[in-house]
């Protein structure tokens, strides 16, 4: 008979989806420096948080227990922070990142089936992040929306597409942003953000 | 085109979907009228000028809308939540620039 599963399920071994073509040290045109920094962040945790109508601030009470975060007030509005990360993508719905895992079952806790749902995507996206000088640059490139610090601060999260592959933005510093991508599409989007950093010269770490 | 999402602000045509006339009335699943169910299949206003639509930030946030668009100029005079309690969320007024 087969073992009996423990309570605390334990998930496989997660594997890069990009491994085949992630190779680091410097691409491209870096000849005159190395403008932008392509690094997976491979974060233990990413979550899908959703408020049923009404209970929007009770589940931003719930994050800011569980992880700390105070999410600022407004559409879009996050916070990244001491190896966690927390943004507005819909009305009362948010993404929560942790380096850590086991971020669900901390969750699961807190938010009562009362306050909303908790959809654990940790193996579901793969977080890439783009930092450098021609971060802004390189990523205007994909998305039609504005990357200027005045209209994207720091801290804050936006939803988008590159040709149907969506794509979660949040801002993690003056020139770094995170985006999240469906796994499935990971490599094909890596890909084509290393062809797109060519010109300004890269680094993958 | 830009259309101005109430959550995200404005954002290519492309990541919108149109989701139908924002006229229609839909009669109760259980009703029998058979003129309100032809009337909700078949009839349109089909205006030239201003018409409220339905559109799903589907590229987005994926929240559906409400809209008003000049059928002629393609002109968007209004936008907001197709559900009403989104609308504490909005940070972005119609045709706002941020």
């Amino acid at each position: 008979m087969a073992e009996r599963q423990s309570p605390e399920r334990q998930l496989p071994e997660r594997l890069s989806p990009l491994e085949p073509v992630f190779h680091t040290g410097s691409h491209g045109n870096f000849e005159h420096g190395v403008d932008v920094i392509l690094t997976e962040t491979r974060p233990g945790s990413i979550l899908q948080l959703a408020a049923w109508p009404g209970a929007e601030k009770q589940l931003i009470e719930a994050i800011r227990k569980v992880t700390g975060l105070a999410l600022p007030d407004g559409a879009g509005g996050g916070v990244a922070k001491d190896g966690k990360a927390v943004f507005g993508f819909a009305p009362g719905k948010f993404t929560v990142v942790d380096e850590a895992e086991g971020l669900a079952s901390a969750f699961a806790k807190v938010v009562t089936p009362a306050i909303g749902t908790i959809t654990d995507l940790s193996h579901g996206r793969t977080a890439i992040r783009i930092a450098g000088p021609k971060a802004e640059w390189v990523l205007a490139k994909f998305f039609a929306i504005d990357f200027a610090l005045p209209a994207f601060p720091i801290g804050a999260g936006r939803s988008t597409t590159h040709h149907d592959v969506f794509a979660q933005i949040q801002r993690s510093g003056a020139d770094q942003f995170d985006v999240y991508v469906f796994r499935s599409f990971a490599r094909s989007f890596w890909k084509a953000l290393c062809h797109a950093s060519e010109e300004v010269g890269y680094e993958v770490q | 085109m830009l259309i101005t999402c109430p959550y995200c602000g404005p954002r290519d045509v492309i990541e919108f979907t149109y989701q139908g006339d924002g006229n229609r009335e839909r009669p109760q699943p259980a009703s029998q009228d058979l003129d309100a169910w032809n009337a909700y299949v078949y009839d349109r206003l089909n205006p030239a000028g201003d018409h409220n639509e339905i559109w799903q930030h589907s590229g987005g946030c994926r929240t559906h809308l409400r809209m008003v668009r000049n059928t002629v100029t393609h002109e968007i005079s209004s936008t907001g939540f197709a559900r009403g309690d989104h609308n504490a969320a909005a940070r972005h007024k119609a045709g706002g620039k941020s």
